[in-house]
């Protein structure tokens, strides 16, 4: 590692008004994230030997989100293990690190080359673009929603934020039982704190699971002492009543119904918006994200998107032609990344791998293999004794995903079924008792 | 200084400091040491930072948790005796630790 020739950059004609004459990179990456990371690591793996520039708006090393709603949140880990690569890494892999740069604009050539444009006036001229600038929070966009305390949780900043107000918070009100809600909820309850979490539909977890996983967290958090309402929304945020600056702050949450809950802090978890306003400038193709074919690229054939900001071809194998999908999850930032790693280095190789997901809630440990839309039956696995509880999921007697908690060897057990195309009878899966492992069969 | 080697499949050695209590999976990571892909970034959820610990060094690691324990059953190369998470596995201050990593982890 570290000792392959690579190209410097060249140097262009200086832009007007700029001192520094910049330099033309070989790729630009724009968003310095879980893909962006990995497309330049994979990149390197594949021997691309031109200059990259990873280019991100966040004054922080780029980092694993993860945590930031799990260990980080809770105090377990430190910031410093959130860190993806050394310094060192990306100078001997001779990869720049651009912090704190917003693009806001971008100028394009006909061969695809071109200069973007950051807030700061900064310019940085490539030769190939990435966009890999990911998801922002949804707001929410009720009375008081520019109370002080009324919190989001998409970067590391939003979490040292909700951190920095957490030690003088009593109760906290979670909007949204989705993952990033649910997780948070338990971290902040086990740090003590009074959390209700509001839930607008009338169960846990959206889409994202089937109905018997929701119901099994919504009963799982109620026993551990978390306070759930479904079917509940916002009205508004209140501002404290007393006199002095206090009312800037939040201190309640008022229902639909008039009820008021005390709130020192609101977290506000009702999904994201996938990033495509420089897409929509350079005029690409933008559906529910940037829209990419199977090799990560999109309309204009020379742009790679990838991951949390990318709509693509449903990657499953057996998914209806034409189906169009876009994920929001670790694996599948790193997967998306090396079909762009490929494609920007000349092979066409389509996404390997079954989409998998995990979300901790306090002791609950859910693992999530493949995807479950479109099945037509489950099968149950349970075992109270040692709190493990998985859901199979089938369409036409095939094995498609699986939800476990508590369960690995539940979900490595279908994890690797499905990447080797294999199936686990529904039948002989019902039994608890019965390795999954043990009765994969070759079709 | 701890100190981790890591042998690659092919037999490559690739020797890495780190910090006392960083984990093994993170020292390997952080500096690029390709034999370890740690999806889930230390979280006991992707079996992907799988390695084969040096018989000598075995009892100089804590024991495993029952939920390593489970994830190892789903690594992609199989699992011996000797295969333990790095990302369960923390630097201490005189650790010198000799780990093999599989031929692939996905
Ligand atoms: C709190 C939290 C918990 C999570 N937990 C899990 C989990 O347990 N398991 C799991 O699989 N996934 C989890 N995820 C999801 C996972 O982190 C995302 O899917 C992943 O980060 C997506 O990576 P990305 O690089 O595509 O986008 P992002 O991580 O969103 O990165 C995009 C980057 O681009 C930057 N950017 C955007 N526009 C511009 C611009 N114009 N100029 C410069 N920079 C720009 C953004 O600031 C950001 O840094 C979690 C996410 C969060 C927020
Ligand atoms: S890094 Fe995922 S289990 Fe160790």
């Amino acid at each position: 590692m570290g000792t392959h020739t690579a190209e410097q950059p060249a140097p262009v004609a200086a832009g007007t008004g700029t001192t520094a004459v910049p330099t033309r990179t070989g790729l630009l990456i724009i968003g310095a994230s879980q893909s962006g990371v990995q497309l330049a690591v994979s990149l390197r793996a594949l021997g691309f030997d031109e200059h990259i520039t990873l280019l991100g708006d966040e004054d922080h090393r780029p980092y694993q989100r993860p945590a930031l709603s799990k260990e980080f949140l809770q105090g377990t880990v430190e910031s410093e293990s959130l860190i993806f690569r050394s310094n060192e890494y990306w100078a001997e892999h001779n990869v720049d690190l651009v912090k704190g740069e917003y693009i806001v604009r971008i100028d394009r050539d006909a061969d695809g080359s071109g200069v973007a444009h950051a807030s700061s006036g900064r310019q940085f001229p490539f030769k190939r673009l990435a966009l890999t600038v990911g998801a922002r929070a949804r707001k929410l966009e009720i009375d008081g929603g520019d109370l002080d305390g009324v919190l989001y949780l998409r970067n590391a900043d939003d979490a040292l934020a909700l951190k920095a107000r957490v030690g003088d918070a009593k109760d906290v009100v979670v909007i949204g039982g989705g993952f990033i809600g649910l997780e948070a909820a338990s971290s902040l309850q086990k740090m003590g704190k009074n959390v209700t979490v509001l839930e607008f539909g009338p169960r846990l977890v959206g889409r994202a699971v089937g109905e018997e996983t929701a119901e099994y967290f919504l009963q799982a958090h109620r026993a551990r002492g978390l306070d759930i309402r479904l079917n509940t929304s916002a009205a508004r945020f209140r501002a404290a009543s007393a006199e002095g600056d206090k009312q800037t702050s939040v201190a309640g949450v008022e229902l639909q119904d008039g009820t008021v809950l005390p709130a020192q802090i609101v977290l506000v978890g009702i999904g994201v918006i996938p990033n495509t306003q420089l897409a929509e400038q350079l005029e690409l193709t933008v559906d529910n994200g940037i829209v990419v074919d199977r090799f990560a690229l999109a309309s204009d054939g020379t742009t790679v998107a990838i991951g949390d900001c990318a709509n693509m071809p449903n990657p499953v194998p057996g998914s209806e032609p034409g189906e169009r999908i876009r994920l929001e999850s670790v694996n599948n930032a790193i997967e998306h990344a090396k079909v762009a790693a490929y494609s920007l280095t000349g092979r066409r190789e389509e996404y390997a791998g079954i989409p998998w997901f995990w979300s901790n809630q306090a002791d609950l440990k859910l693992q999530i293999a493949g995807l479950c839309n479109g099945y037509d039956r489950t099968v149950l696995r349970r075992d109270e004794e040692r709190g493990k509880f998985s859901v199979l999921y089938y369409r036409q007697g095939q094995v498609i995903a699986a939800d476990c908690v508590n369960a690995p060897l539940d979900f490595m057990a279908v994890k690797n079924a499905l990447a080797k195309g294999r199936n686990i009878p529904a039948d002989a899966a019902a039994d608890p008792a019965t390795l999954l492992k043990t009765i994969t069969t070759d079709s | 200084m701890p100190t981790v080697h890591f042998t690659d499949a092919e037999g490559e050695v690739r020797d890495v400091q780190g910090n006392p209590g960083d984990s093994v999976m993170e020292t390997a990571v952080r500096n690029g040491v390709p034999g370890i892909v740690a999806e889930c970034g230390g979280s006991l959820s992707c079996a992907t930072c799988h390695v084969f610990v040096r018989e000598d060094c075995l009892s100089k690691l804590p024991p495993m948790e029952d939920m390593e324990d489970e994830m190892l059953y789903g690594t992609a190369v199989d699992r011996e005796d000797n295969s333990r998470l790095s990302c369960q596995l923390r630097l201490t201050d005189e650790l010198d630790l000799f780990v093999t990593t599989p031929e692939t982890q996905v």
